[in-house]
């Protein structure tokens, strides 16, 4: 009953047969021991588990692994580049943006697409954009902070596998499109 | 932000530094290690069966159909479990007070009292499939009437939950000092209220999650927990097994906020089921179960009589608080609003205090610790009545809290309940908000804004709380009657190249303590803190130690580090001193080196030092080898922290929107570790409160039924609704440890709801509205507009 999929997981593609009803967060995690991407809830409202999907940030407990059969996938394990880290990375470390750290993967992942679009956003812009992304710890003050911060670094909007061009929608096999 | 106070140790100054915190690389690149992330090879899964009633009998378990699956490897009922030695563990037993304890099991026996009560477990080796054969488990249940409000279950002719009691009232307790009755009489107003402190929940990100191997005789549990050495001892005694062969471990923990302070029947079965099975098992909670199955926090009602003169000066307070323990009572279930008592009097004077608690049994899963854990719920009341208060005499609600203030010069200053607190000096807390806010500038624009139809409102809070848990003589059996001792422990272990592992019986789950405690242990012993791991959260590793909770980790766990730290330290100094030929108290440590003082080129490093200890051909006479240190260390008092907050907010009178503008605060824990950390803890628990006051409840229907049982129903505070927060501190250091540090892991959960709920009543106040309970949900707020038109 396993279907064969093909997902480039940080630029790496991985040939995987799956049960059709598995998450593409359980496929990171379980098959792959991709684990810093994160399960905070069943219904899509934390965030924790963002990762991106063909350079949009997606909440991958809602995505199925047969979904992202033939996409790229980005998780917090393929943000540094070369052993440097992302300028958002950085950020949250200068700025304390986390404390547990166990909503950090998703809200740098979503907070670098936030960058990829607008590259001076403002704090208003910042904390409408990371609406989806729940933190217990931080109050959300040093995250915000973290993302401005990260904004005013040249890199700050680098995401390392962006949208294929001319393509701002999110296309996943078998919705929508 | 203030300067950081110097410190009284021989330092390289990293006390007081905000530094970057060095459990950070591994947490935003995705290499921390959460429970979950570990599944060991060959590892079982585990789902659990639970009670779709509030209150039942159980009738039968019918296990076949999920047996009968061929991924199914075992499922289990509260009867299977009859091998385990004693129940689920309750800590306090107050000395000459009745407490009503029912047995709690992992899994029920015979009876379910609240929606999500465990009955069966089902052990399958993947984990999507055990979900399914969960399904399968059939029970039937014989309904009984359910009760879940606290007030109905101490009537008469209520549903009585645990039968052998006779009664849902599980005991009564108080605490009080002076004349209540002369207070009262003395007082030109007596101001009364019911104040409801509405049930809410932890809601720490990471869902709780735990995996249990069993390997020859011997037991590990890796799980989500502030307490790992107690869940051990626990274990142990209900599986029966010699303290020494169980292991537990806490790793990475997303989260807790004291709904991780608990040794959970869950925890107790996956244990079971790994020593049945022989094999490793693990559950982890979906946010569905975690909000139905782990503890939840408040859940008081308050009826308070305060007495004032008209002068504004306070003379008695007394507090009924009728408590909601839920279903059963957990680990410190019902101390927690005992904990309420000890706060009782806040920063003020007040000659008389009584507070008397009943504790009700409801068919609601129980209450126990969440941030601030009895102290929020306190201070919600104490500074909601000093705004009631001082409208009803016409007063200044500011003058009021000043003219009440302990003041700086009485302390230690003990209160009217018996407690002593160590320092403060709350005007000036108030003093430096009140700068920060400008005061008279807000009035201003508020009227401005009034006059165009917008309600803004400051409110305010000064609070003081009790941290530093805790002298084990004061709470310990024959004290309070916790079951415990509450000392830390630590090892400062400098290894021979002259690097240190400092283990300490902590348990941090995202406070900081592997940065703030490696620059307390550097200054003390001259090596830089990035060569300082600090090793916590395994009972294989280092003392016994009590865990993270009640913010006491650097008021205890900190202080017993910087003591190991100073033995180190002395040792060193002793053996620099032999080979340098001076005296031990001329050997100083300054640049990471030790060196006599005076002459820094007579110096040795602290890898020369560790290299003599190790290779000990010449240390002085007697001198064991080696260069490390233990220490408990039992506090003598606790430790008293405080502040004065300030929120300001609009709300939108056409729809009861609360929308929190600024919030400004001050708050004193003493001198800095590294500010950072302090500013975050502020940050997160003051959005907590924010949480509690606005949008956060725990809603049970009347036939028990949770109605918020995911993060789409129980809806926490996101970026989108809370403001950027101006912190700032006053310095007082307490004397009660040498590091004169008081806790702020939980102060702004404690401040900010009263702070946040006098905003609302002063911004709605010329519409007539003078009183509101919390949460302030659009809906509520809106019909006290309309009931306040009338």
């Amino acid at each position: 009953m396993g279907v064969p999929i093909r997902v480039t997981v940080n630029e790496i593609a991985r040939d995987l047969e799956v049960e059709p009803r598995l998450l593409l967060v359980h496929m990171l995690r379980d098959r792959l021991g991709l684990t810093g991407t994160h399960v905070g809830c069943d219904t899509s409202n934390c965030g924790a588990c963002t990762v991106h999907l063909d350079g949009h940030a997606v909440k991958s407990c809602t995505v199925l692994a047969v979904q992202a059969d033939g996409a790229h996938v980005t998780t917090i394990e393929g943000m540094a580049k070369d052993g440097v880290l992302h300028p958002l990375q950085e950020a949250f470390w200068d700025n304390h943006g986390l404390q547990c750290g166990y909503c950090t993967p998703g809200m740098i992942m979503a907070a670098s697409e936030l960058l990829a679009h607008n590259a001076d956003p403002t704090e208003e812009e910042v904390r409408t954009s990371l609406e989806g992304n729940l933190c217990r710890c931080t109050g959300y003050h040093n995250i915000v902070k973290a993302v401005l911060d990260a904004a005013k670094h040249p890199e700050g909007g680098r995401i390392p596998v962006p949208p294929p061009a001319g393509r701002t929608d999110i296309t996943i096999r078998g919705v929508g499109a | 932000m203030s300067a950081p106070t110097e410190q009284a140790t021989d330092g390289n100054g990293w006390v007081g530094r905000t530094m970057r915190r060095k459990e950070d690389p591994r947490m935003i690149t995705g290499e921390g290690t959460y429970v979950d992330d570990m599944t060991p090879h060959g590892t079982l899964y585990a789902a659990i069966v639970r009670s779709p009633e509030a209150h039942a009998r159980i009738v039968s378990i019918d296990t076949s159909a999920a047996k009968a699956r061929d991924d199914v490897i075992a499922v289990f009922t509260g009867e299977d479990l009859s091998d385990l030695v004693s129940p689920l563990p309750m800590a306090w037993a107050p000395p000459g007070t009745v407490m009503r304890t029912p047995d709690h099991w992992p899994l029920a026996r015979g009876k379910v009292c609240h929606v999500g009560d465990p009955v069966a477990v089902v052990i399958a080796d993947d984990k999507y499939k055990v979900v399914d054969a969960a399904e399968d488990v059939v029970v039937e249940y014989d309904p009984l009437p359910v009760v879940t409000d606290p007030e109905k279950a101490l009537e008469d002719g209520a549903p009585i939950i645990h039968e052998e009691f006779g009664t849902n009232e599980s005991y009564q307790w108080s605490l009080g000092g002076g004349d209540l009755e002369a207070g009262f009489a003395e007082a030109d107003k007596i101001v009364e209220r019911r104040i409801v402190n509405h049930r809410t929940a932890g809601a720490a990100i990471e869902p709780r999650s735990m995996v249990a191997e069993w390997r020859g005789d011997a037991l590990t549990l890796t799980t989500t927990t502030q307490i790992p050495f107690i869940v051990r001892s626990q274990l142990a005694g209900q599986l029966g097994i010699s303290e020494e062969r169980v292991r537990v471990i806490a790793p990475d923990v997303g989260g807790a906020f004291g709904s991780k302070l608990q040794m959970y029947g869950e925890e107790t079965l996956v244990c079971w089921c790994a020593r049945k099975l022989g094999e490793a098992v693990k559950w982890t909670a979906t946010r569905s179960d975690d909000m139905a199955a782990t503890h939840h926090g408040r859940d008081q009602i308050d009826y308070v009589r305060l007495g004032i003169k008209n002068d504004g000066t306070l003379t008695a307070l007394h507090a009924r608080i009728v408590a909601d323990m839920g279903g059963y009572h957990m680990l410190n279930t019902p101390f927690i609003p005992a904990f309420s008592a000890f706060v009782m009097s806040g920063c003020y004077r007040i000659p008389a205090i009584q507070t008397d608690i009943i504790g009700a049994f409801t068919n609601k899963f129980p209450t126990d610790a969440i941030r601030g854990a009895g102290r929020p719920e306190a201070t919600h009341l104490i500074e909601m009545m000093m705004d009631q208060a001082a409208a009803e005499i016409g007063m200044d609600p500011l003058e009021v809290r000043r003219k009440n203030f302990i003041p700086k010069e009485d302390f230690p200053a003990e209160v009217a309940i018996g407690v002593v607190y160590d320092s403060g000096d709350y005007a000036g807390a108030l003093d430096k908000l009140l700068a920060n806010l400008d005061l008279d500038a807000f009035r201003r624009e508020q009227e401005e804004l009034r006059s165009q139809g917008i309600y803004r409102g400051v409110g305010f809070s000064t609070y003081m709380e009790i941290c530093g848990l805790a002298p084990s003589r004061v709470v310990g059996p024959k004290g309070v009657g916790l079951q415990a001792g509450y000392w830390e422990s630590a090892v400062v272990r400098v290894h021979p190249s002259g690097s240190a592992t400092v283990f300490t019986g902590s348990s941090p789950h995202g406070q900081g303590h592997e940065t703030g405690f490696a620059q307390i242990v550097a200054d003390r012993i001259g090596i830089p803190p990035d060569q300082i791991e600090i090793v916590h959260s395994d009972t294989d590793k280092g003392p016994y130690g009590m865990g993270t909770y009640g913010s006491r980790s650097l008021a205890v766990g900190g202080e017993s580090a910087a003591r190991a730290a100073n033995k180190v330290a002395d040792k060193a100094k002793k053996i620099v001193a032999h080979l340098l030929e001076a005296a031990p108290e001329d050997i100083e440590i300054a640049g990471g080196k030790y060196q006599v003082r005076g002459s820094p080129d007579k110096a040795m490093t602290v890898a020369e030092v560790a290299g003599a200890a190790y290779i000990p051909e010449d240390l002085p006479e007697g001198m064991e080898p080696g260069l490390e240190a233990i220490n408990f260390y039992d506090p003598e008092n606790f430790v008293w922290p405080f502040g004065a907050h300030a929120c300001v907010v609009d709300v939108d009178v056409d729809t009861g929107k609360v929308k929190v503008v600024r919030y400004v605060c001050v708050d004193d824990c003493g001198p800095p570790i590294n500010p950072m950390l302090i500013d975050g803890q502020v940050h997160g628990a003051v959005t907590h409160a924010i949480g509690q006051a606005l949008y956060e409840q725990v809603s049970y229907d009347e036939e028990g039924q949770l109605v918020t049982g995911t993060f789409t129903d129980y809806a926490l505070p996101t970026a989108a609704e809370v403001p950027s927060f101006e912190t700032d501190r006053t310095v007082t250091p307490s004397p009660v440890n040498s590091l004169g540090v008081k806790g702020v892991g939980e102060a702004g959960t404690i401040a900010a709801s009263p702070a946040i709920t006098n905003a609302v009543i002063d911004a709605l106040r010329p519409l007539g509205v003078t009183f509101i309970n919390m949460p302030l949900s659009p809906m509520r707020v809106w019909e006290a507009i309309g009931e306040a038109r009338q």
